[in-house]
């Protein structure tokens, strides 16, 4: 074969593949630790009869859900109630490609020199995210319209206010880390904290405060989870799927906490950077491998989630709004200012 | 294969271009808004790319972020909440503002050929790879549009944000029922 087809073709189709294996992979065992780390803070077991502990529980669901039979409801919209899974599920999965979780890496001298094992590192990486992010929200709203239910249709609306709502924040607060920054590739912001010493979150605390509020309305979750509400709207959005295109819904909505994480992870604590480089006595800690820093990093975010989930009363929906454009969006701005003359100051 | 690789650029322009006029020809002939509102999100996402052909990838991003995630969310939750009727193409095509909408489309196209052919549009090298060049230094395509804006383009770009403001609030007058909501807490209920 000639070289470049295996730069241009081979090698990314090969580290697509794995990626996405492995993000699957680790959105199947979410909810399993989702459903146990719920379990133990109300003092239950949680799963445990399928596999040693439970922990084959997430591979019988996906049996089970691939089993079901597969219901369209006969006056659902059928094209527009087909696409609605996939429109959520293939953003959520594509904002994947630029994602960094470890600098380049020769594979312990596996490889003749050092590749970069994420997809790709766009110039734009930052809004390319937040993009194909806001196009997920489609798929919310569409499953809810085309399902011909009520409470379908309420669970779709609520969603796009709340995503439409709570985008506006979320950006402010990603821009000051871009003044920090100064640029949108994932890649460089890692860079940029490594050249400062510095992890955003300490210059940026509001910024991620924020950012995290945001990140955990867009994903529907505890304690926004109004699209969904079970004691109001049966569930929501997705009530009338079933097996294949019900299991997309919901791995969609892990994939997405897990990307809001993971930018969490890469615009403020570091990406794949480990702790405290230049103290003599911590640096055993060099010997961890950069990708499980960025997995532990990823991983508390993901705890944060569910411990959420475990302590939160729902809102309101005209508290979540109240919040959103009356509390986030001033806030965010002020924040901007602050961080604004920060840098100025700063940088001279 | 040997075509293939000569040919990549044009072929996923024509891809492209053929998608994004398929889904505005959706867009006036299927009778129900949603889909109709879906096939022009198709047009969007399909410009977005032919930005990204064009090496214009902040546009791209932002045709994503804005039109497809921001102004067709809006569309489609109007849509939804309003429960528009179906028309019938027919009947528009027969009232009585026809005429005018013909004469408006003819007029709008022969002013945008009219850009292209003959304004600044179809000028050889004012494309994407000259604005990357700012005072002689090559930078990423944020920046330059970022340096455009601000710098030669300041007070255009500061009159546009003022005409959208007065828009945006002249809106939000035209939309409110009465000011008896204002009393108590101002509630949004969906």
């Amino acid at each position: 074969m000639q070289a470049p087809l295996i730069q241009f073709i081979v090698i990314p189709i090969v580290k697509i593949v794995v990626i996405l294996a492995v993000v699957l992979l680790v959105v199947a065992y979410l909810t399993f630790a989702e459903r146990k780390i719920l379990a133990y803070m109300q003092v239950r077991l949680g799963p445990n009869r399928v596999g040693p502990k439970g922990w084959l529980q997430p591979i019988a669901d996906g049996l089970k859900l691939f089993a079901k039979e597969d219901l369209i409801p006969a006056k659902a919209e059928k094209a527009v109630f087909m696409l609605a899974p996939a429109m959520i599920m293939v953003p959520a999965l594509l904002a994947f490609s630029v994602i960094p979780f470890a600098p380049a890496t020769d594979l312990f001298g596996l490889l003749p020199k050092a590749m970069p094992p994420y997809v790709t590192d766009i110039n734009i990486a930052l809004l390319f995210v937040l993009g194909i992010s806001s196009i997920g929200v489609f798929g919310i709203i569409l499953g809810g319209w085309s399902s011909n239910n009520k409470f379908s249709m309420m669970g779709g609306l609520r969603s796009a206010a709340q995503m439409v709502s709570y985008e506006v924040p979320m950006g402010f607060a990603i821009i000051a880390v871009l003044l920090m920054a100064r640029s949108l590739s994932l890649v460089k912001i890692v860079e940029a904290q490594q050249a400062a010493h510095l992890w955003f979150f300490i210059p940026g605390i509001l910024a991620l405060g924020i950012y995290f509020i945001c990140g955990v309305a867009e994903t529907n979750r505890n304690p926004f989870d109004l699209p969904e509400a079970e004691s109001e709207l049966v569930a929501g959005f997705h009530t009338e799927y079933s097996g294949m295109k019900f299991a997309f819904f919901f791995l969609a909505e892990y994939t997405n906490m897990l990307v809001v994480s993971s930018l969490a992870t890469i615009m403020f604590f570091g990406g794949w950077l480990q702790p405290f480089p230049n103290v003599a006595w911590l640096s055993f800690l060099g010997v961890i491998p950069p990708v499980i820093w960025f997995a532990v990093k990823v991983a508390c975010f993901i705890f944060v989630y569910m411990w959420f989930r475990g302590t939160f009363p729902r809102y309101r929906f005209d508290q979540l709004m109240q919040v959103g454009w009356k509390w986030l969006i001033p806030l965010s701005l002020a924040n901007l200012v602050i961080v604004g003359v920060g840098v100025l100051l700063v940088k001279g | 294969m040997a075509f293939l690789s000569a040919h990549f650029v044009a072929i996923v322009f024509y891809v492209l271009a053929v998608l994004a006029v398929a889904g505005g020809v959706g867009v006036i002939t299927f009778k129900n808004p949603v889909h109709s509102a879906l096939s022009l999100l198709g047009t969007f996402l399909a410009v977005a790319g032919l930005f990204v052909l064009r090496h214009a990838e902040f546009l791209a991003a932002v045709q994503l972020l804005v039109y497809a995630g921001g102004i067709m969310v809006l569309f489609l939750f109007v849509i939804m909440l309003v429960n528009v009727k179906r028309v019938s193409p027919e009947s528009a095509f027969l009232s009585r503002r026809a005429p005018l909408a013909v004469i408006g489309g003819v007029v709008l196209g022969a002013l945008i050929a009219f850009g292209v052919l003959a304004g600044s549009l179809g000028r050889r090298g004012g494309g994407a790879a000259a604005l990357q060049t700012v005072q002689g230094h090559v930078v990423g395509n944020t920046e330059a549009i970022g340096w455009m804006l601000y710098r030669h383009f300041l007070v255009p770009f500061e009159i546009v944000s003022v005409v959208l403001l007065v828009a945006m609030i002249g809106a939000i007058i035209f939309g409110r029922k009465d000011a008896g909501l204002e009393g108590r807490g101002g509630r949004m209920e969906p």
